[in-house]
């Protein structure tokens, strides 16, 4: 369908712009690395950073790059492989060898393949390998090697990268460290360590002795807070997508970020799953497509689809404000809606190119502020102006009084980069403010002759004041000048920096109208939270828990209602029994337990008066109970303990 | 209060630890809870963390982070009232916080007020009471739970009595000859506590109608800076009570066991069947459940095929649900369904299942990660390829391991292989750490189904269900049957000499020198010897055990139930 060829588009993209954001600092890397080895300098530590999931992707796009550029011979070691020096070393080789393969792969195969598995692996066949292969390369037909592989050098370093130094034992590290030092004559070794904590890791892993063998070189990667701005600077502060995040969405992505894993590729993966909830959910995402498609899709919409638009919320509103005959129109004709629909569209487009400008600009302005009262980073300015209405919030007002008290170079060059966001931007109703701010800088500029003036005269009553040094007189003077600070009326300066924060307040007013204002938003934006936090974060206790306390959550019986803590004695066997161990301290005794079962669920029943059939129902009940527990084993609540005869060990403590 | 604050403050950053007098850490605490916010939840580790912050000055930077740190809650608090964040409005504290220990016998007094409890007027009694009887004098809390004990009492149908009721009380309780034989279950060690028990009785009582009341004053906005004073208090009360519970290797529940209990142990078959004449309760409400997860069918095809993998939780058995699933969806492509439950899987299997039966490959693996990375390479090479995998119960005791669950991650990081698995346990998310979870790509779906876990539980050891012992029963007679009748006569004489013995329960099994004696007069053996090697040929089919006494003699036992052990002497005699 067309949803799902869009989404793979939108995919497609995302997956490039991670690889994009990583492959730049690794292009700065690889540079260190290259000068790195002319010093003859065996060691590179990476260090990436907590967010360890994304490290694949880091290593994978810097041993392609190494292999395009540099050498082709790389070995990728994750600890999980190698638990002794034994399956390091065949990992190594394996590795190693295979790489070969691909380089020149016809001419001898059979050579790598027999040597692949019998070769005992060890240092001094590693050698030999590589002797072969370079003598190989050098005296074999070189022309034909040369074209393909003309970066490499003539005796390419064998480079071995470490993924997780960290989890690695120590004790392999050494023995591999020692061993290869002796080796580093025969063999020009590279390794490269990649860190999550910090540097110190190394010598805390590595002794002395061993450490000192390295010459170790330190890379720092971009933070992964880095990361996601220049993934939210890409994804969503653009018009490329018209696909959009609400507020709480955006929020509760952030968060999980921030507070859970700070791993990008989970948030893309969030993002991906808000574009795929959006397409799957909302029937009218049909229209969440480029400008260019638009009027053919709106044109293709049938009459199902049209009311489905009459009953979006934000579309309603809007026909409420039309005048009568308009509304019917809209109402009844179809194709005018279309063609209605199709304006507010675009309507909605030029908003976004205006939106992410004029959020720019005014992040220029308030990311300098003291304390930040709108955050540092533009992320936190989007949510806050997605959220509601940005200027009526307090800390915009507290930003604007920041403002207010700008110095005036600052606030030239803030008006500089405003008017080249602005001139880069793609929005046509710009030219005027840019006017506008032009005129500004043009006004600052006049006002420095006059500044230069008012210098004068307070150089001149400075040098007054050292004039008189004893201490009534300098407090004297310095109060008169505090008067007539206060009397002053304002001067050119502060009466044009007023100015300018006015004419910002007055774009913010215009442009950042929170989305959720705007009709038609639903085709854009994507604003169930509660659904994106339960599929990425879910709390599998707190259902379990619920399920148990309060079952006519789920089963909507009016026998299950009940207030408050208590549950009744018609609940769902498990709920009784759990309900019965909550009351218990470590072990359980089962024959109370059941007894107890037993007095809740015939109390429940209705009384049966033929005796004959008691010793059955005992039985049954008997037969649930044991039903029951087993499940709470299951579940994790009990485990059967030998402590006592007949008793079971609780393993949780809680509950109310 | 030093104490307290180290406890705190360690969990960011490495704290000073200072020794400050009480007066000033209330003062602080008092301007402390003025200024801030507090979160509506009682979480004593952070407010202590704040205090410790307080005495170190604030930068701006901290102050950042706590309103960072508020942004967080109130954000989840949105979530949580959220209309569709159903019930999870439970904060995290509620469901699983430390507890006061309780006696057992709460447990017999709770269901005896569940079993009032039909009519709502006297839940709201109940509700109501503890804060009355809270203040009210001693007496008439002893009167409170005389009165419980009294409904207990008419309550419960059978002669038996709940015997965790304090010993006077019952004594004060009861007609005379009646009791006789329930106090006589109560074991010594009991016995000794009894004096204490009786008050602590009412201690517990009175407490457990405290914390009631004591929650119910932390979740609405009470008086700021007494609180604070509240938690602090009652977590290391908490902390205290919970060392108190664990510390203490006696337990104080009653001495009764399931064999006095006069009843019989089920076995898998009957207890199957008495299980299927218990109607199911709620049926038309789990149905409509079902068909509300049913209806996400479609959904959960289009995320596994953009590359997510899906993650049933929830009470109840999701095997029916996953089952329903296959039918529907899977009929027409390749899918492996792994039974997690069943007590001899292992991630080898499964791996041997997906070469053998996907991939059509003979041949061994020398470890599980050659396997895995054969499977990568063959998937990668055909992109045709396509596998469904559904597991249940991926939390089960054999696929829970940490090199499993690494594997199984890599498994289904792989484009094509698509995983759909339940896991039910509470504690099944520790499984995962960040790289497993990043490889698994989960979606979470709550199915809580409340459908009974049949086949799940089916293989568990449980307590209380006999062990049907049909297998062992099998094994003996086919040992048996290759043997020579000379040595079948001589494990006969063996099995129904211990059979005759089997109300001893001390019974230590049968000395050597008895046996070959016994042998001889059945004319089986002829010396010492040819005993010796037959009893080492049985030893070595595990048939019999032998110990040593006190004494040095050597006892023969046969390692099975009696009722085993009388069936087959059953068998044998239709054999003969």
């Amino acid at each position: 369908k067309v949803q799902e060829d869009l989404n793979k588009q939108l995919l497609d993209n995302l997956v490039s712009f991670l690889s994009r954001a990583h492959s730049e600092f690794q292009e700065k890397t690889t540079e260190w690395t290259c000068r790195m080895k002319f010093r003859e300098i065996p060691t590179a530590a990476l260090v990436l950073g907590v967010n360890v999931t994304d490290h694949d992707l880091t290593f994978r796009s810097l041993s392609d790059f190494l292999q395009n550029n540099i050498t082709p011979y790389i070995a990728l070691l994750e600890a999980k492989d190698c638990p002794g020096i034994k399956n390091l070393m065949q990992k190594l080789m394996g590795q190693l060898m295979n790489c070969y393969v691909d380089v020149d792969s016809l001419e001898d195969e059979d050579y790598v393949y027999v040597s692949q598995n019998r070769i005992r692996c060890s240092m001094s066949s590693l050698i030999k390998w590589y002797e072969s292969v370079t003598k190989k390369t050098d005296s074999e037909t070189p022309s034909k090697k040369r074209t393909s592989s003309s970066t490499h050098w003539q005796s390419p370093p064998v480079v071995v990268i470490f993924k997780d130094m960290e989890s690695f034992t120590t004790k392999v590290l050494q023995d591999f460290i020692v061993i290869s030092s002796q080796h580093i004559h025969e063999l020009p070794l590279v390794l490269i360590f990649g860190i999550a904590t910090s540097p110190m890791i190394i010598h805390r892993l590595l002794p002395h002795s061993v450490s000192s063998l390295l010459c170790i070189e330190l890379f720092q990667s971009l933070s992964c807070k880095d990361h996601l701005s220049t993934i939210i600077d890409k994804l969503l502060l653009t018009t490329q997508f018209p696909f959009k995040l609400g507020g709480k969405v955006l929020q509760v992505l952030i968060n999980i970020f921030l507070y859970h894993d700070f791993s990008v590729q989970n948030f893309i993966k969030g993002f991906q799953l808000c574009i795929v909830e959006h397409f799957y959910s909302q029937p009218l995402s049909v229209l969440c497509c480029q400008l260019v498609d638009l009027q053919k899709r709106i044109n293709s919409l049938s009459h199902d689809q049209c009311e489905n638009i009459r009953r979006l919320p934000s579309f309603r509103r809007y026909v409420e404000e039309q005048e009568s005959g308009k509304q019917i129109a809209l109402l009844t004709t179809d194709n005018f809606l279309k063609e209605e629909t199709q304006k507010l569209l675009e309507d909605l487009h030029v908003y976004h190119e205006n939106y992410v400008s004029v959020l720019r600009c005014l992040h220029v302005f308030t990311s300098s502020l003291p304390k930040y009262p709108l955050g540092k980073q533009i992320r936190e300015l989007h949510c806050a102006c997605l959220e509601n209405q940005v200027w009526e919030t307090e800390e915009y007002e507290s930003s604007l009084q920041l403002a207010r008290m700008l110095n005036k170079s600052d606030l030239v060059t803030m008006l500089q980069q405003c008017v080249e966001i602005l001139l880069s931007s793609s929005g046509k109703e710009f030219d005027k403010t840019v006017e506008r701010l032009k005129k500004f800088l043009t006004q600052f500029q006049s006002l420095e002759a006059e500044a230069f003036q008012e210098q004068d005269v307070s150089v001149s009553s400075q040098k007054e004041l050292q004039k008189k040094t004893d201490l009534y007189h300098l407090q004297k003077t310095l109060l008169e000048l505090k008067e007539s600070r206060r009397s002053k009326k304002l001067t050119k300066f502060e009466m044009l920096r007023f100015e300018v924060v006015d004419f910002i307040d007055s774009l913010v007013r215009k442009y950042l109208v929170p989305a959720d204002h705007r009709t038609l938003h639903e085709i854009l934006y994507f604003n169930t939270a509660a659904v994106l936090r339960g599929h990425l974060n879910a709390a599998p206790r707190t259902a379990l828990h619920t399920a148990l306390n309060n079952p006519h959550w789920y089963l909507k019986n009016q026998a299950l209602k009940c207030d408050g803590g208590s549950i009744s004695n018609k609940a769902p066997d498990i709920c009784i029994v759990y309900k019965l161990h909550l009351e218990c301290g470590r072990l359980i005794n089962l024959v109370d337990w059941l007894e107890a079962f037993s007095t809740v669920v015939m109390a429940g029943e209705e009384p049966k008066a033929d005796m004959a059939s008691s010793d059955q129902m005992d039985d049954i009940i008997h037969a649930r109970f044991i039903r029951a527990v087993s499940e709470l084993e299951l579940l994790g609540f009990i485990k059967p303990s030998k402590q006592k005869t007949d008793h079971v060990a609780r393993l949780t403590w809680g509950g109310c | 209060m030093s104490r307290i604050e180290g406890s705190g403050g360690g969990r960011r950053r490495v704290l000073q630890l200072k020794f400050v007098p009480d007066e000033e850490v209330l003062k602080h605490i008092a301007d402390d809870t003025g200024i801030k916010v507090r979160k509506d939840k009682p979480q004593p580790s952070i407010n202590l963390k704040r205090f410790v912050k307080k005495l170190e000055n604030i930068s701006d930077d901290e102050a950042q982070e706590i309103l960072e740190e508020k942004n967080y809650v109130a954000t989840l608090g949105i979530c949580a009232q959220d209309p569709m964040g159903n019930g999870t409005s439970v904060s995290g504290g509620e469901v699983y916080s430390f507890q006061t220990p309780k006696r057992s016998s709460k447990m017999a007094e709770l269901a005896s007020e569940l079993a009032h409890t039909p009519e709502q007027s006297v839940a709201s009694d109940h509700s109501k009471g503890p804060e009355k009887t809270a203040k009210t004098p001693q007496s008439s809390t002893m009167f409170l739970l005389l009165m419980r004990v009294f409904s207990l009492l008419l309550q419960s149908k059978k002669k038996e009595f709940v015997s965790t009721t304090p010993y006077r009380l019952r004594k004060r309780l009861a007609a005379p000859d009646s009791y006789l034989e329930s106090e006589s279950e109560y074991s010594a060690s009991c016995s000794e506590e009894e004096d204490e028990e009786d008050q602590q009785e009412v201690s517990t009582v009175l407490s457990g109608q405290k914390t009631p009341a004591k929650t119910k004053a932390a979740s609405t906005p009470p008086p700021r800076n007494s609180l604070a004073k509240k938690n602090k208090e009652k977590m290391s009360n908490l902390v205290e009570e919970y060392f108190e519970a664990h510390s203490s290797s006696k337990v104080l529940t009653s001495d009764r066991t399931l064999q006095k209990l006069q009843k019989r142990r089920l076995s898998q078959e009957t207890l199957h069947d008495l299980l299927k004449k218990a109607p199911l309760a709620y049926a038309a409400e789990i149905k409509e459940l079902n068909q509300q997860h049913e209806s996400l069918f479609s959904k959960w095809m289009l995320q596994l095929h953009l590359g997510f993998n899906i993650v049933l939780y929830g009470l109840g058995s999701k095997r029916d649900l996953l089952e329903k699933f296959r039918m529907s969806l899977l009929q027409d492509s390749v899918h492996l369904v792994v039974n997690g439950y069943f007590p001899s899987i292992t991630v080898r299997s499964i791996l041997n299942s997906i070469t053998e039966e996907v991939l059509d490959h003979i041949g061994t693996f020398r470890s599980p990660l050659d396997q895995l990375e054969f499977i990568t390479k063959r998937f990668k090479e055909d992109s045709s390829l396509e596998l469904y995998v559904l597991i249940h119960n991926l939390d089960s005791q054999m696929l829970r391991g940490e090199r499993s669950q690494q594997i199984l991650a890599q498994l289904s990081s792989l484009p094509c292989v698509y995983l759909i698995a339940s896991i039910d346990h509470i504690n099944a998310p520790l499984m995962w750490d960040q790289a497993k979870l990043s490889l698994y790509n989960w979606l979470w779906y709550e199915t809580t189904t409340f459908s009974p876990y049949v086949e799940e539980t089916s293989y568990e050891n449980s307590l209380l269900v006999q062990q049907s012992g049909s297998l062992a029963l099998s094994s003996l007679t086919h040992v048996l049957r290759s043997l020579t009748p000379n040595a079948r006569g001589i494990f006969r004489l063996l099995a129904q000499y211990q059979l005759e013995k089997k109300d001893n329960p001390s019974y230590p099994g049968l000395s050597f020198q008895d046996f070959y004696q016994q042998c001889r007069e059945a004319f089986l053996v002829n010396s010492d010897l040819t005993l010796r090697a037959q009893l080492t040929e049985f030893r070595d089919h595990k048939l019999i055990r032998t110990k040593r006494g006190a004494d040095g003699v050597e006892y023969l036992l046969i390692p099975v139930d009696n009722n085993t052990l009388t069936s087959f002497l059953e068998n044998q005699d239709e054999d003969v």
